[in-house]
């Protein structure tokens, strides 16, 4: 019978994987005629966001003239951005340190 | 005029339209899918051969400021990208919009609405919750399509509600409105 040889455990390596994993977000941009009742709905409905967090995502929108609201990889982030533009609100996605 | 309301057991939206409501609700839908076909979404290829093959979406911003606002440039800073998301997008997304539009002309003729709608006849619609959404979006649709024509900004009421009844901008900005009266009710209906 022979002993099990011994596992030699590499250094974790992240470099790499930090940069290919640089997330990107959907931001969506204040503009004069969606109503804040739809912006939240639109939040809630296809973002599944509680009231409250579509409420505040809305006001940023509303006051600071956009708001990150959505984080992942960039096809997560295209189809978010698509379906944002179904429902008629003005969406763009970058990287996140962009 | 009382926009849309809730009903209590089946969750769906109820509204009752007069005929010239109605009416100017189907006209605002056609209009909008004639805006949709209009300016065809065209791929853009040099070559003969390649252009009869290619049967993909679109790769340039739309050149009409209402349906550069419909469909936005996803990538701000990145040409090749934006053209690459309007190429994948931008087809689907006129269709599904064209789609809504044609379901609200459907939904009006199917509760009663005809070519030549009588004075003093009403049209009431049921949307279910599949309908509630198609006709928020399209509302949507036709008021940023509004909008962009009129140059509307925000803060800016006082401006439009100083012009004189006759003005033409006048008018069309009361159907604005009215699309925005009906939107809150079915958002609020919806909730």
């Amino acid at each position: 019978m022979s002993a099990p040889s011994p596992v030699e455990l590499d250094e974790p390596v992240t470099d790499d994987l930090t940069v290919l994993a640089t997330p990107w977000v959907t931001i969506v941009w204040n503009d004069p005629v969606n109503l804040m009742s739809y912006v939240s709905f639109v939040f809630t409905k296809y973002f599944g966001y509680s009231k409250k967090k579509a409420e505040k995502l809305m006001l940023e929108v509303h006051n600071d003239g956009k708001s990150v609201v959505s984080t992942g990889s960039r096809e997560e982030m295209e189809r978010d951005v698509q379906a944002m533009h179904e429902y008629g609100l003005w969406a763009t996605m970058q990287q996140a340190d962009a | 005029m009382s926009g849309f309301t809730r009903h209590r057991r089946s969750g769906h939206a109820l509204a009752t339209f007069t005929a010239f409501e109605a009416d100017l609700l189907r006209s605002l839908a056609s209009q909008l899918i004639e805006l949709l076909r209009n300016e065809a979404a065209a791929p853009e290829t040099q070559d003969p051969l390649e252009a009869l093959l290619d049967f993909s979406g679109p790769t340039r911003a739309p050149e009409d400021p209402v349906l550069l606002r419909l469909f936005p440039t996803a990538y701000p800073s990145d040409d090749e990208a934006a053209a690459e998301f309007r190429r994948y997008t931008e087809t689907d997304l006129r269709n599904g919009k064209a789609a809504g539009a044609a379901a609200i002309i459907d939904t009006l003729e199917e509760a009663g609405l005809d070519d030549q709608p009588e004075d003093g006849m009403f049209i009431d619609v049921e949307l279910d919750q599949q309908l509630t959404l198609t006709w928020m979006r399209s509302f949507t649709d036709m008021r940023l399509a509004i909008a962009t024509r009129l140059g509307i900004e925000d803060g800016d009421e006082a401006r439009w509600h100083a012009l004189p009844d006759d003005d033409p901008q006048a008018q069309v900005h009361d159907i604005y409105e009215w699309v925005g009266f009906l939107q809150e009710t079915l958002v609020q209906a919806a909730r």
